[in-house]
């Protein structure tokens, strides 16, 4: 039987290395519950209010303000998509 | 040096300081509010109420923040508006002289008028302080009615039932937001809120609150029947704050009447956010938005004006998302029945244009909690509303918005049987296909 560990690494790996959490700022109502469940206190509805991506070194992409978001504002992006757009 | 006195502290309040200060450093801006909370996250409030969030977590700026915006706040009630000597009395301090003057006052819950409704423990969800009252109240009730439609009304459902409250939900007609959501989309939440212990009584509405030492005891409905509660909560409407702009003479409808700009009728005065009624060119309505993000935009608008620096507000198709029975929920455009079953046709967190029914015709299809419907006009969709998976509300909401010409597959959207989320999916991925081709 597979290492549930080893299988499951590699794929949290590369979300880390290609993916950023971004916002739909215009969805947003500042509530907060984002800021709040995230495992590592980054302010996330800051970088939303500055209609940001969520770019900040220790972020884990754990996914958690994406899926505690109430109002669906939070996506993850992989970084190509992202760079097309910034082009 | 130029001074600006903002009235209210809320989004659209806080939104035009930033946009004043990002363009002129040195102007004086005066922030006059008697909300003694100052500035937090109002639709935050249901998720404080459901114990989701805590109460520090709603307040949206640092210590530092404020430091940059460098504004000041005069904790006063604004009492009267002279627009022709510039000057705005407040109640507890000499009046204040402005340059130029923002309205940002937003709305009030509308009252229940019924016998009994100032009884203690009437409640409503409209500030911090009314959702703190319901936290207090919560330890010490068993059973409670809310009355209302719309989103607000829901809110205080969940919230309530979050805390183990029994709570008997009254709808004026014979669904919830029967105005807005079709039969499907109604019987849905409604089954969604009965499986969580909501008891949901169509087509009953409150004759009078009866009480107890001066507190709710019970309520009797018009239809007959007594239901003894120790609390009953509101959400029946939002009013715009016209007050004070109506007693100094400004043009007034149902909100403050604005034109692109954001200025009143009076010189110098602007308003935003809630209880700005705007003018849309597109449309030649003069329209309520009661959302956050056009009213930080009309604030943005107004804000930029006020600095000298010319910034037209361009209004979108109304866009929110709800929780709907635990449901998320967007809705885009115009989707509504056209008519209009309750007194007050707008509450926070909706829109004048939802409402609205344009020459169109509805199609929908879905399974379980997952649900789409859209409006079809001759060649656009003017509306959509999206529940459960929310993988289709970008491209909907760039549909609807930039008016996409939906010729190409208007026909199979038609057909009774069409998979309406996959034909529309891939109708938006050859759109943008093309749109890259093209750059």
């Amino acid at each position: 039987m597979p290492d549930k560990k080893n299988t499951l690494a590699p794929s949290r790996s590369e979300i880390l290395a290609s993916g950023y959490v971004v916002p739909e700022s215009t969805r947003c109502v500042q509530c907060g519950i984002c800021t709040f469940n995230c495992p590592i206190g980054i302010d996330v509805r800051r970088y939303v209010w500055l209609e940001k991506h969520v770019i900040d070194s220790y972020c884990l992409t754990c996914g958690e303000c994406v899926n505690r978001c109430p109002r669906g504002v939070l996506r993850f992006e992989r970084i190509n998509l992202f760079r097309e757009r910034e082009q | 040096m130029t001074r600006h006195v903002i009235v209210g502290m809320g989004v659209a309040g806080v939104s035009a300081a930033e946009a004043i200060r990002s363009v002129d450093r040195s102007a004086e801006i005066l922030m006059v509010t008697n909300d003694p909370n100052g500035f937090y996250s109002r639709p935050g409030l249901a998720y404080y109420l459901t114990g989701e969030l805590p109460e520090q977590q709603l307040y949206i700026y640092s210590k530092e923040d404020w430091r940059r915006l460098n504004v000041k706040q005069l904790k006063a009630k604004a009492v009267r508006l002279l627009p022709m000597e510039h000057k705005l009395a407040l109640d507890h301090s000499s009046p204040l002289a402005y340059d130029r003057l923002l309205l940002a006052t937003g709305t009030t819950a509308a009252p229940l008028s019924v016998p009994g409704a100032d009884l203690k423990n009437v409640m409503y969800l409209d500030h911090l302080e009314d959702t703190r009252a319901i936290l207090d109240r919560v330890r010490y009730t068993r059973t409670a009615v809310v009355v209302g439609g719309g989103v607000l009304a829901l809110e205080l459902v969940e919230g309530l039932a979050a805390h183990k409250v029994q709570v008997h939900f009254f709808l004026r007609g014979d669904r919830y937001w029967s105005n807005l959501l079709d039969e499907v989309e109604s019987h849905l939440v409604e089954d969604r809120l009965e499986h969580e212990g909501v008891r949901v009584h169509p087509n009953t509405e409150i004759a009078e609150i009866l009480g107890s030492r001066g507190s709710v005891s019970a309520v009797r409905t018009v239809q007959g029947e007594t239901i003894g509660c120790g609390m009953v909560a509101v959400a029946i409407g939002a009013r715009p704050r016209i007050e004070l702009a109506q007693a100094a003479g400004l043009e007034v409808e149902r909100g403050i009447l604005v034109n692109e700009t954001m200025q009143t009728s009076a010189p110098d005065v602007f308003a935003a956010g809630d209880v700005g009624q705007v003018y849309d060119p597109l449309t030649g309505r003069k329209t309520l938005d009661m959302l956050w993000n056009p009213a930080r935009e009309q604030g943005r608008a107004a804000g930029l004006n006020m600095a000298g620096s010319a910034a037209v507000y361009r209004r979108l198709v109304a866009v929110n998302v709800l929780r709907l029975g635990g449901v998320m929920t967007t809705i885009i455009g115009a989707i509504g029945s056209g008519k209009d079953d309750s007194p007050l046709s707008i509450m926070r967190g909706s829109s004048e244009t939802w409402q609205q029914l344009p020459n169109t015709i509805a199609v929908a299809n879905g399974g379980g909690v997952n649900q789409l419907r859209l409006l079809l006009g001759e060649r656009t969709i003017t509306g959509a509303l999206l529940m459960g998976e929310q993988t289709l509300s970008l491209p909907l909401q760039e549909l609807v918005s930039g008016q996409v010409d939906i010729t190409p597959i208007r026909q199979q959207l038609l057909h009774p049987d069409s998979p309406l989320g996959e034909l529309l999916m891939e109708f938006w991925l050859n759109l943008s296909a093309d749109r890259k081709n093209v750059a």
